[in-house]
């Protein structure tokens, strides 16, 4: 039994994606092969990927100190799920209909979700979003911000709070090694990634956006 | 304040049903409000009552949570419904998520165009049948036990009962072939909490219908 938590997926991001970020915020080595959404951890097979989320943020006291800090921080990340989720698809559509995605994500990001964020990071000053604390909301969260800054670099103007939430986030020794190059973070899905999502699930050929 | 969590949504199943489910389970009374306007949706997500402009909400021991799985996660883990550690904690948590992609299907199903109804109706007959119930079916034969996960009633049991009947509603005989899911259901039927559930004048609400979909597209704003 390997000591490290063995991920199966494919050489991208897609739903995994939030699976590595936590992992190495909380700063765990893992091996990677193979398929499908599934962890491998302690003794167990899991998978369903909010289930491996919530294990692991369980795990490495990233899930609050009692059961409100918990519901606080699975709403956050329902947000940044939700928005995260709008780009899923993104690598698949067609070069038209990726402008329009865009376009759609960045709205919905700059209307409501980051206001939300900026609001709960104005209303208790502090330098996390739940228990004074790092907790998976944060690291979710600047998840989801870098991934709209790839989509528009000035995603975050006009969100002050956010901007030095996201500096300082990413100034966390674990999250800043998994920022810099060689780290297991993965780039952009290219062509490739999905031509391989294709071939091995024999799906999203026709992929409309939202 | 009555001190009973407080429920706000469409009159309706929707994304609300799951939550009426495990309160009811867990044998927790609660309050209804039933939006019938868009200017009342709009009045909410102005006073900063919806944290995202989405329903639903409920409030609950001073919070005003939305996001279904985070209303859902709490109300489990406060009544004792989410297993004994992490570890139980991650099944269950596997069961619900899986469980709950087959209900999404049967959620937007009263939402698709009536050309596409019956590749849909086919569609959740299917997965169901080949994908989500043969998982649960060698669950419980696996461990021979009453309950999904710790021999003991969980969040996993409510929702997997939820999903069997709301699949029936629409697919009766689907449960042939299922002879541990028969089982399941009829253990689950007779506990009393869900027992009361089942029946009329519960907070259960009926299948969706043509009023139901209206209401929901007109708050909405959907075409």
């Amino acid at each position: 039994m390997a000591a490290k938590p063995v991920l199966y997926y494919f050489n991208g991001r897609g739903k995994m994606e939030s699976i590595r970020w936590l992992l190495a915020a909380a700063g765990v080595e893992v091996f990677r092969t193979g398929q499908v959404p599934m962890v491998e951890i302690d003794g167990m097979k899991l998978v369903q990927t909010r289930a491996i989320l919530n294990y692991i943020a369980g795990k490495y006291n990233l899930y609050g100190k009692d059961l409100k800090e918990r519901a606080l921080i699975d709403m956050y990340v329902g947000g940044t799920d939700d928005l995260m989720g709008f780009l899923l698809s993104f690598p698949f559509l067609s070069a038209e209909d990726k402008v329009k995605q865009c376009a759609f994500v960045v709205e919905k990001a700059t209307s409501r979700y980051f206001p939300a964020y900026e609001k709960v990071l104005k209303d208790h000053g502090q330098d996390f979003l739940v228990g004074n604390r790092l907790s998976w909301a944060d690291i979710h969260l600047l998840e989801a911000i870098l991934m709209l800054e790839e989509k528009k670099s000035d995603a975050l103007s006009g969100f002050p709070l956010l901007q030095a939430f996201k500096k300082r986030i990413s100034s966390i020794p674990t999250i800043k090694k998994f920022l810099a190059p060689g780290s297991k973070r993965k780039p952009i899905s290219d062509d490739k990634y999905v031509e391989t999502v294709r071939r091995v699930l024999r799906m999203y050929y026709d992929v409309k956006p939202h | 304040m009555s001190g009973k969590p407080r429920l706000t949504y469409v009159n309706g199943r929707g994304r609300m049903e799951s939550i009426r489910w495990l309160l009811s389970a867990a044998g927790v009374e609660f309050e209804e409000i039933f939006l019938e306007t868009r200017e009342q949706l709009l009045k909410l997500c102005q006073d900063g009552s919806l944290l995202f402009h989405q329903l639903p909400l409920v409030e609950i021991d001073g919070m005003k949570l939305v996001q279904c799985r985070a209303i859902l996660s709490y109300i489990a883990g406060k009544y004792n419904l989410y297993g004994k550690d992490l570890k139980e904690r991650a099944l269950i948590d596997m069961y619900v998520e899986g469980i709950s992609d087959l209900m999404q299907l049967i959620l937007v199903f009263p939402f698709s165009p009536p050309a596409a109804k019956e590749e849909n109706l086919a569609t959740i007959a299917e997965k169901a049948t080949e994908r989500y119930f043969p998982v649960f079916e060698k669950v419980l034969k696996q461990h021979g036990q009453d309950f999904l996960v710790g021999n003991r009633f969980s969040w996993a049991d409510v929702q997997l009962m939820e999903a069997i009947l709301a699949v029936e509603e629409k697919v009766p005989s689907v449960l042939s072939g299922f002879p541990q899911l028969q089982a399941f259901k009829t253990k689950m039927s007779n506990m009393p909490t869900i027992k009361k559930f089942l029946q009329p004048g519960s907070p259960r609400k009926p299948p969706p219908d043509e009023h139901y979909v209206a209401t929901v597209k007109k708050i909405f704003k959907l075409n």
